[in-house]
């Protein structure tokens, strides 16, 4: 199998998981997605083309509504997404240095992928860990009280 | 029955049976034979006492130690001291654990816990924790003994107002969403807790999930509904999953589903996750977002109750509303409006977040004012800088500066001082905080978030936002003061939601209470609480400098030079205020201008 042919499996089967747990349905559109996005990392247009035929929906109200939410993708993510909380809980305890340093040492700036398709870096709104900002989410792990000395260390956790 | 004076909980969890545990209880029970005791002390298995780590274990009541590392040769030793001459055998006793909970310590004297009281205390994955702490029995009390107009009267003599911010009087809302025409009703949860700084919605769903359950139910059962979700944001994935787990633990209980306690009541709940937006927390987009559509806001009229979810009539309220409901119904209306001032009963639960000592949850009752809240309750400002600004009501609310600390909290004056109660967050900030780059922080997080669909709040946000970038920018015209006050009224009086109609107040209230700054930006070209990086200074005090190079070395830029042994000098155009230099300076010498 070609490499494209591989990922349209991958796709295919993505989109039968999410459509036989939430229903074919319009109103569980968002689940669905959230799960594929999960699934593949972002969601390709050819997996919006196979949910727009299995919920016999347009195209086009997919793509709006995958590029409203934040959490979903249209475009491909690095293999680990770093989210930077912006907000001002964590802003006014020292979060402008950490997201100086962050933008720094992997060298992209909000919303960009490094070109080898390490690191995606986004920046979220409140993540309610107001309590220890500032605060940086790696994939799915936490960290807060984040000083902008430590962020080397963090992200050689990341280093395979 | 029999009376014993001792009980003594022996731990048998697996791991603290491999190492020995059924063997100290043999032990200790012929030690307790031996020395005549045993009429008095009763021997009990239990499990989860929290220390198999160090096993075996028990625990003593009712003095409550707990023995931990015993072995079968330890008993006749601790059987003769702790029970025969009373002493507590310090050297098996477990180190006392104290809980960090960063969000939640024990509450202060001005504190009142309602929403919060099972929170730390309960297990929120096991219902009968909940049940315990007298779970469910409102719902109960509410289908065996009350008609839907019982529970609207009482929750109209409680004075319950809407805790998402609006403040809106919960009995009529249920009231009008009961008498709207319809075959089919919906309650739903606003769980959607996305202003910045708010985190007592997680907290409640992932501590304490069936108090919102169970005051959804009774909702239900008022208004007639047999749906209803919750919507919850995608950023807090421990509470879909803590509340995931106990919907499932309510309908096996039959607390949820068909027929629930046996009465004619059905209801089924569902959760509904977000996928990032914060304009969602607005009542239309949420349902809109429920729907699966984009999360824009819809024009109300109607109103959800009218013609809400699936344009059915819908009742809508937030985490906190629905967690209070339960024990008013338990407790009496009565009861619950003894706390807090004439128009707003009750507790309000906020989060603390900023320049303060005690940063978390916390719960008091309306009428508090912001100066018990953050200096008694939050135990003050950190390193004991001087108080400048409390951010109130998210980030749709408004900053409120000193003179406004004895200021009673409650949904009429914050409205009255120009903030907002809004769901909880406070930030507060001390004397080192801009106020314009604050404003300027806020406006860029509501452009980010506005949706798009009305042009006052899609265009007139970036416009403002943009004023305020060229005057943090050391680029502030005259006149830019009068022209954001009137793009603030048009963006106010003009925008669908409340996400534009409240955009402005961080901008507003600024301007109100802190002017001088913005003019100081503007015509001085000086941020006096020198944050903005295009109108401060670095210089070098020549008395101060002992020629030490270690700034030169280390300046990114090369902007700085000079001799060994004689004083250096910045070179303004050249550097990039990174403030370096001030951080590796041994003498104190370079000062901020």
């Amino acid at each position: 199998m070609t490499m494209e042919a591989v990922f349209m499996t991958e796709i295919q089967a993505a989109v039968e998981k999410a459509i036989l747990l939430h229903g074919e349905s319009r109103s569980e559109l968002i689940p669905i997605l959230n799960d594929v996005n999960h699934a593949l990392g972002y969601l390709p247009a050819a997996a919006l083309e196979e949910i727009s035929f299995r919920l016999k929906s347009p195209r086009s109200a997919l793509f709006s509504v995958a590029s409203f939410y934040h959490m979903l993708s249209t475009k491909p993510r690095g293999e680990h997404v770093i989210q930077f909380c912006e907000s001002a809980p964590c802003h006014v305890v020292g979060g402008r240095e950490v997201w100086q340093t962050l933008r720094e040492q992997v060298g992209l700036e909000d919303g960009e992928t490094s070109a080898d398709g390490k690191w995606s870096l986004i920046t979220t709104s409140c993540l309610g860990l107001c309590g220890v900002g500032p605060v940086i989410v790696i994939d799915e792990d936490a960290y807060g009280n984040v000083k902008p000395d430590q962020i080397a260390d963090i992200l050689a956790k990341y280093t395979d | 029955m029999k009376y014993f004076r001792s009980h003594v909980l022996v731990c048998v969890d697996p791991e603290c049976l491999e190492k020995g545990a059924h063997q100290v209880m043999d032990s200790l029970n012929d030690e307790l034979v031996a020395t005549g005791l045993i009429g008095e002390i009763q021997v009990l298995e239990t499990s989860r006492i929290g220390g198999c780590a160090s096993g075996p274990e028990f625990m003593v009541y009712p003095e409550g130690v707990h023995y931990v590392g015993l072995t079968p040769d330890d008993i006749p030793f601790l059987v003769d001291e702790h029970f025969l001459k009373g002493r507590i055998a310090t050297k098996f006793q477990a180190p006392v654990k104290k809980i960090v909970d960063e969000e939640l310590s024990a509450p202060t004297a001005k504190e009142v816990r309602i929403v919060l009281r099972n929170c730390g205390i309960i297990d929120p994955e096991n219902i009968e924790d909940y049940i315990a702490q007298d779970g469910y029995m409102a719902l109960a009390k509410v289908l065996g003994e009350m008609s839907s107009d019982d529970v609207l009267t009482e929750m109209k003599l409680s004075g319950l107002r809407g805790r998402g911010g609006a403040g809106f009087p919960t009995h009529l809302k249920w009231q009008f969403t009961r008498d709207s025409k319809s075959d089919l009703r919906y309650v739903i949860c606003n769980a959607d807790e996305g202003d910045p700084g708010a985190f007592m919605n997680r907290r409640v769903l992932e501590s304490d999930p069936h108090s919102v359950i169970e005051g959804m139910a009774i909702a239900a059962y008022t208004i007639g509904a047999r749906y209803g979700y919750v919507y919850c944001r995608a950023e807090y994935p421990i509470a879909v999953r803590t509340l995931n787990l106990a919907i499932n633990q309510a309908k096996a209980m039959g607390l949820l589903g068909e027929n629930i306690m046996g009465t004619d009541f059905s209801f089924d709940l569902e959760v509904r996750m977000g996928a990032g937006a914060f304009v969602c927390g607005e009542e239309t987009a949420l349902m809109n977002s429920i729907e699966g559509k984009r999360g824009e806001p819809r024009p109300r009229p109607p109103f959800p109750a009218v013609k809400g979810l699936w344009d059915k009539p819908t009742n809508i309220n937030n985490v906190e509303t629905y967690a209070n409901v339960p024990q008013i119904i338990l407790k009496g209306a009565e009861w619950f409006s003894s706390f807090g001032t004439e128009k707003s009963k009750g507790t309000k639960t906020f989060a603390l977040a900023g320049d303060i000592n005690h940063t978390g949850l916390i719960e008091v009752p309306f009428g508090i004012s912001l100066r018990e809240i953050i200096y008694d309750v939050g135990k003050g400002i950190k390193e004991d800088k001087a108080f400048k600004a409390v951010q109130t009501g998210g980030p749709m609310g408004g900053c409120l500066p000193a003179k406004d600390l004895d200021l009673s909290v409650d949904y009429e004056a914050l409205i009255a001082a120009g903030s907002m109660m809004g769901s909880g967050g406070m930030v507060v900030m001390d004397e080192g905080t801009c106020m314009v780059d604050i404003a300027r922080f806020f406006m860029d997080f509501i452009q980010d978030e506005s949706c798009g669909k009305c042009t006052p709040c899609r265009v007139g946000t970036k416009r403002i936002l943009e004023i305020l970038d060229r005057i943090c920018d050391g680029k502030g015209m005259e006149g830019d003061i009068e022209l954001l006050e009137e793009l603030c009224t048009q963006v106010k009086s003009n925008s669908l939601c409340g996400l534009g109609q409240g955009a402005p107040n961080p901008v507003e209230s600024t301007l109100r209470h802190f002017r001088s700054e913005y003019e100081a930006h503007i015509f001085d070209k000086k941020c006096p609480a020198k944050v903005c990086k295009s109108l401060i200074r670095y210089e070098i005090q020549e008395i101060a400098c002992t020629g030490c190079t270690v700034c030169a070395r280390n300046c990114p830029v090369d902007a700085i030079s000079g001799e060994r042994r004689s004083p250096h000098f910045i070179d303004p155009d050249v550097c990039i205020r990174c403030g370096i230099c001030v951080q590796v300076c041994n003498f104190n010498a370079i000062e901020v201008i």
